[in-house]
């Protein structure tokens, strides 16, 4: 196979030298007027392992990752300090599952919209590097939750 | 005849009166169903507590309807909307007679689940959906009373609610009949709707 220089450039460029962890279809939970909590959730793929360690928004006071559990049918929801993240294994964080807890919402989650979330993750070596991702607000009720968003595909980089 | 009738004593009524019972019983235990079957149980009798609008509510306000009572709070940002979703899709797949199918919210987090926030909350859902609200002091005994489990768990500055994710489903005579689980399927749930709407033709 032959390569044009321009095109090796590019692929060079292109590759996710620094891409961390991809980020799939982020999408928040909509909310009513004065609700003051929704979940986020997401897609997370790390290239080598990594830890989700911590997020925020300017749309939350706070931003916790929270575990969910079902005991004998009663549910259970916890702060958990860091999601691992293995090389390579995506991590689904979906009801049921993990989510990015965002609690003291300034402001209602309007299906449709976008909220920016910056995620903050830690590699091996403890080092901490964070991503910035766009998630879409799906309106709470809507048919198929989390099912009907476009697909997004968003890279982390080291800062 | 009704010289007949006053002769028989007491004994032979109550004999009589146990015989039709265990009759209804069998007939009742012949219909199979996908969620738990908890026909006869002796908790999650009747509730009387205040709805969104400010009116006290009961189950008999719902007699005709198979109701699906289910517990849960607000800030939750999974379980409560993904069980209020299966209830909305519960409805959609009945068609017309999703009319007789009424979800009723109870809140465990009387703190924070206004009565605003809980009927826009529902709205979202279905207008048809009804909010209730036990007071802070109502709130041990309407749990104790449905056997629901509920506690408070701080988190950050703030805090959740662990509680029974369990929807309990009412037959259209206001008989507590099947416990249905969080993990459960729509389909089975119609089905089994489907089953005590027929049996009240």
């Amino acid at each position: 196979m032959k390569k044009s220089l321009l095109g090796s450039i590019l692929a060079l460029a292109m590759a996710p030298l620094f891409a961390q962890v991809t980020v799939e279809d982020p999408w928040v939970r909509g909310t009513v007027p004065k609700q003051q909590a929704t979940g986020a959730f997401m897609m997370l793929t790390a290239e080598t392992d990594a830890r989700l360690v911590a997020a925020e928004s300017p749309v939350a006071g706070v931003v916790e990752i929270h575990e969910m559990a079902m005991e004998n049918d009663v549910m259970k929801m916890r702060e958990i300090p860091a999601l691992d993240l293995p090389a390579g294994q995506t991590m689904e964080l979906k009801p049921g599952g993990y989510h990015v807890m965002l609690m003291q919402l300034k402001e209602q989650m309007v299906g449709g919209t976008v909220v920016p979330i910056t995620l903050i993750f830690e590699d091996s070596a403890g080092e901490r590097f964070t991503q910035e991702i766009e998630a879409r607000v799906t309106a709470l009720g809507a048919a198929r939750e989390g099912a009907d968003k476009p697909m997004q595909h968003q890279h982390g980089h080291r800062h | 005849m009704l010289s007949m009738l006053q002769t028989l004593n007491g004994r032979f009524l109550l004999v009589l009166a146990l015989v039709s019972a265990s009759l209804i019983g069998c007939g009742e235990q012949n219909v199979r169903f996908n969620a738990t079957d908890i026909t006869g149980a002796n908790y999650g009798q009747d509730f009387e507590l205040v709805d969104s609008h400010g009116q006290l509510r009961t189950l008999e306000d719902f007699r005709g309807e198979v109701v699906m009572i289910y517990f849960g709070f607000i800030q939750c940002p999974d379980v409560c909307p993904t069980a209020l979703m299966r209830a909305v899709e519960v409805k959609d797949a009945l068609g017309p007679s999703g009319d007789k199918f009424r979800v009723v919210y109870i809140t465990v987090d009387p703190e924070r689940d206004t009565p605003e926030i809980v009927s826009a909350y529902l709205a979202a859902f279905d207008p048809g959906f009804v909010g209730l609200h036990p007071t802070m002091e109502e709130l041990p005994e309407v749990a104790k009373s449905f056997r629901v489990f509920y506690r408070k768990v701080p988190t950050g500055d703030s805090y959740t609610m662990d509680h029974t994710a369990t929807s309990f489903v009412y037959d259209t005579q206001g008989r507590l009949r099947l416990a249905v689980s969080h993990s459960m399927e729509v389909a089975p749930i119609v089905e089994d709707v489907r089953t005590l709407l027929q049996a009240a033709r």
